[in-house]
């Protein structure tokens, strides 16, 4: 499978580098290296959600709580968990910080990703949640870490897209 | 049972726990029986009451956890139940009061009320406990057992579709929420 063991490492170093011990996920390929390393990971705890809305209590709640959580979730998990990030997130000024595999966009070859690859920006805009595009491994760790920075700042969701050009080799 | 006389027979049970719940008549009776910084209640986001619980529990794994659910809410959510199964936290108490309705806006009948069982859906979904509760003693017992426990607990309740006259709070949500993590924050601080 060409996902990027080395980035995905990478990613799950900056994730450990914020402290971050909650991590919500729902199994998509790009994320099969981040989950099995969460897995693996004795210091955090990995929640296999059913479906994404989920992952935005399970983040609140921990957030409450005073401790660091991250969801990894494919692009069309965010699609499903908006109202919960309407209406709880963005409600009640919870910070989140949202890994968002982009599927759909330049160079997908699957035409069942196309249309929610062509809509996560305009909807991540039209929410006003700030977002980085990761691309470059050398800007992982310094971008997630600052992601979560402004999250905590701001109290409100940041999004992280997981491009292409980081997770896929081929 | 009335959900008023309900919240009130577990009130002295909960009023010193974490106790988060869901919008509606639920938040507005428990509110009006007394409110406590370490109760929240969720106005929207509905179904999203347990997936909380859960991020709550298992960040404070010494505190006992009190969600009280509905049965809308739960149906908007049901995989909330096989999630929370999987990880089973010992310290969280998963209260549904089934009136088979959404009362809070107009009071139609939710499944449970053409034969949906949910607590049917608790145990078939692996919670190790469920719990029926239809009377305030059985309910206060079961909620001072679950507490008592070391084992993740669903109760459901069956109470009649009556609400409260007015479901105003004095409290705004933001102030709810600070107030709350301020709350969680003392309690972390306690261990």
């Amino acid at each position: 499978m060409p996902v990027s063991l080395a980035n995905s490492q990478i990613i799950y170093n900056a994730l450990k580098a914020c402290d971050v011990k909650i991590i919500s996920a729902l199994p998509e390929t790009w994320l099969v290296h981040l989950i099995r390393m969460a897995d693996d990971d004795a210091e955090v705890t990995l929640i296999r959600v059913a479906k994404e809305e989920e992952a935005i209590g399970i983040s609140a709640g921990a957030h409450l709580a005073g401790v660091n959580s991250a969801l990894l979730m494919q692009n069309h998990g965010f699609l499903a968990a908006i109202n919960p990030i309407v209406s709880l997130a963005l409600l009640y000024k919870i910070p989140l910080l949202m890994l968002i595999s982009y599927r759909g966009h330049m160079g997908e070859r699957d035409p069942w990703q196309t249309q929610g690859g062509m809509v996560t920006e305009p909807l991540l805009r039209a929410l006003g949640i700030p977002m980085w595009h990761l691309s470059d491994p050398h800007d992982a760790q310094r971008r997630i870490k600052d992601a979560q920075t402004l999250a905590h700042a701001a109290l409100s969701p940041v999004a992280v897209l997981l491009t292409r050009e980081l997770m896929w080799e081929e | 049972m009335l959900r008023v006389e309900a919240l009130q027979a577990i009130y002295p049970e909960v009023e010193d726990q974490i106790v988060v719940t869901i919008m509606g008549a639920v938040a507005a009776e428990l509110y009006t029986l007394g409110h406590r910084s370490n109760f929240f209640y969720l106005e929207h986001a509905m179904g999203l009451a347990s997936s909380m619980g859960l991020g709550i529990a298992l960040a404070i794994p010494r505190r006992k956890v009190v969600v009280i659910d509905g049965d809308g809410s739960l149906l908007m959510n049901l995989g909330t139940l096989s999630t929370m199964a999987r990880y089973r936290p010992g310290n969280l108490v998963h209260i549904v009061f089934d009136n088979g309705s959404l009362l809070s806006v107009g009071g139609f009948p939710t499944a449970t009320a053409t034969g949906t069982d949910l607590a049917g859906v608790a145990r078939a979904c692996a919670i190790p406990q469920v719990t029926e509760a239809h009377t305030p003693e059985r309910l206060k017992q079961a909620v001072a057992d679950a507490l008592a426990g070391e084992m993740l607990t669903t109760i459901v309740s069956k109470v009649e579709a009556i609400g409260p006259k007015s479901f105003h709070m004095d409290l705004p949500l933001l102030e709810n929420r600070f107030q709350f993590k301020r709350a969680l924050e003392a309690l972390r601080q306690q261990e």
